[in-house]
């Protein structure tokens, strides 16, 4: 693995602190943006999560980590949040909180699956793992970094891919695989997982690629970053949810 | 910092767990699997596993070498620092006090560093892989290890958070210091014992 001296600025946050909700934004059903004021925040870099603790009356805990979608100049710390079936935290955080709540947090985390704004790189997402990308995105457009980063994002339908006009604005490249997409050239674009015809030319030149999203997903893009040429050492995955 | 979160009573419960470590929940029946890189192919007829450095004779073992050698299993709970635990894990394969004892342990050894063949790296004190601690594994609930969970084999070390147990283990080297592997360069803790909760750099 890479030395990562150069995008491993930010220290890990050890102590929790809090993180008062300022905005929420439900967005279709599945779906909580939710935009903190952090204390004594830390900076963090592109591609790093925040830890939400939940602590019940009884003295219970809940924790998971949630990806930042937000640029590091943003005042706020955005977190998108998938509602999970019987997602306990995730559940709570889209049903239950309000603006003004205070939520024990814990942040910036992880340094590997991170992009500093050097290092020309593929970034492919699997519906909620484009939040990491987000923050990517964010950053190089305000470092005018764009040209080095190129996003391949994949959902089911559109409504199921969060950030998409944000997606669609930097010029990613979106595979539905439910739903036919109508191309320029006035052609449609079949419902399927991302070709690796797409594929080829997005992955040319780039010396780094990061992979989010379900393990399935992950599992099958890096077979298909595999064809396309891209060496596995490069590849930095970050996957969720369970094996079945 | 609130006392408690607004609204939040958690999922029901019955007294306390005393098998589940703070912070972690039980994720029954599913398996999670978390890495940072790419699920490797690995070929059993060319995997081999080395135990070196500090110790009177470096060895290599292959597939059939490492089979060859007294099998033991652990049967127990596992817990990930992403949360989860697993209750009543079946793993078999072979002691690591197995290795360490034809290897031999030089007497100033006092850490081990893991490493996989796709570079993913992890330090473990020497006490926390002896006297019965962990393991060398290649089967769960009696199959074979899946390759996305380190199959076909991993190092399995339970008394700690799961990312020490590295996954498609090729070499343990013994040394006399201690030295971040990959997550602790990272930002995770050096050590990992879930019942202290140690899981980032400045826990306890």
């Amino acid at each position: 693995m890479s030395d990562l001296t150069q995008e491993t600025t930010s220290a890990v946050a050890s102590s929790w602190t809090t993180g008062t909700v300022r905005e929420v934004e439900h967005l279709g059903e599945n779906f909580v943006k939710l935009r903190l004021e952090v204390a004594d925040r830390h900076d963090h870099v592109p591609g790093q999560h925040y830890v939400v603790r939940l602590r019940a009356p009884d003295g219970y805990t809940a924790q998971r980590s949630y990806s930042i979608a937000s640029d590091p100049a943003d005042p706020l710390v955005e977190l998108m949040v998938e509602c999970l079936p019987r997602g306990e935290v995730s559940g709570f955080l889209h049903d239950v909180v309000e603006v003004g709540d205070e939520l024990e947090v814990r942040g910036p985390i992880g340094r590997w699956f991170v992009w500093g704004g050097t290092t020309p790189s593929l970034c492919v997402a699997g519906g909620s793992g484009v939040v990491p990308f987000v923050s990517m995105m964010r950053y190089a457009r305000r470092t005018g970094t764009e040209h080095l980063l190129r996003v391949v994002a994949s959902a089911q339908t559109r409504q199921k891919l969060p950030y998409v006009e944000e997606l669609e604005e930097f010029g990613a490249f979106i595979a539905l695989t439910r739903e036919n997409q109508p191309l320029p050239d006035g052609s449609e674009r079949v419902a399927a997982h991302i070709y690796p015809d797409e594929l080829v030319p997005l992955a040319e030149g780039v010396e780094r690629a990061y992979v989010c999203g379900s393990v399935g997903f992950v599992s099958f893009v890096g077979r298909s970053l595999g064809e396309a040429g891209v060496r596995s050492d490069t590849v930095r995955v970050e996957q969720f949810g369970p094996t079945g | 910092m609130a006392h408690f979160t607004r609204g939040f009573t958690g999922r029901p419960r019955r007294g306390g767990n005393d098998r589940l470590p703070p912070g972690q929940y039980d994720t029954g029946e599913s398996w999670p699997t978390l890495t940072a890189e790419l699920t490797p192919t690995i070929d059993v007829d060319e995997w081999t596993m080395a135990v070196d450095g500090l110790v009177d004779t470096p060895t290599t073992w292959d597939w059939r070498g490492i089979h060859a050698l007294p099998p033991s299993s652990y049967f127990g709970d596992i817990h990930c620092v992403t949360t989860w635990s697993k209750f009543d894990t079946t793993f078999s394969g072979v002691s690591v006090d197995a290795l360490l004892d034809v290897a031999g342990v030089k007497p100033e050894a006092t850490h081990v560093f893991a490493t996989s063949t796709t570079g993913y790296t992890t330090n473990l004190p020497l006490a926390d892989v002896t006297g019965g601690k962990a393991w060398i594994v290649w089967d769960f609930d009696g199959k074979p290890l899946p390759p996305e969970h380190g199959g076909p084999v991993r190092l399995l070390v339970p008394h700690l958070y799961f990312w020490k147990s590295a996954k498609w283990i090729t070499r343990l080297e013994l040394r006399d210091h201690d030295e971040p592997g990959f997550w602790e360069r990272n930002g995770y803790h050096d050590r990992g014992d879930p019942w202290l909760e140690q899981r980032y750099q400045g826990d306890a």
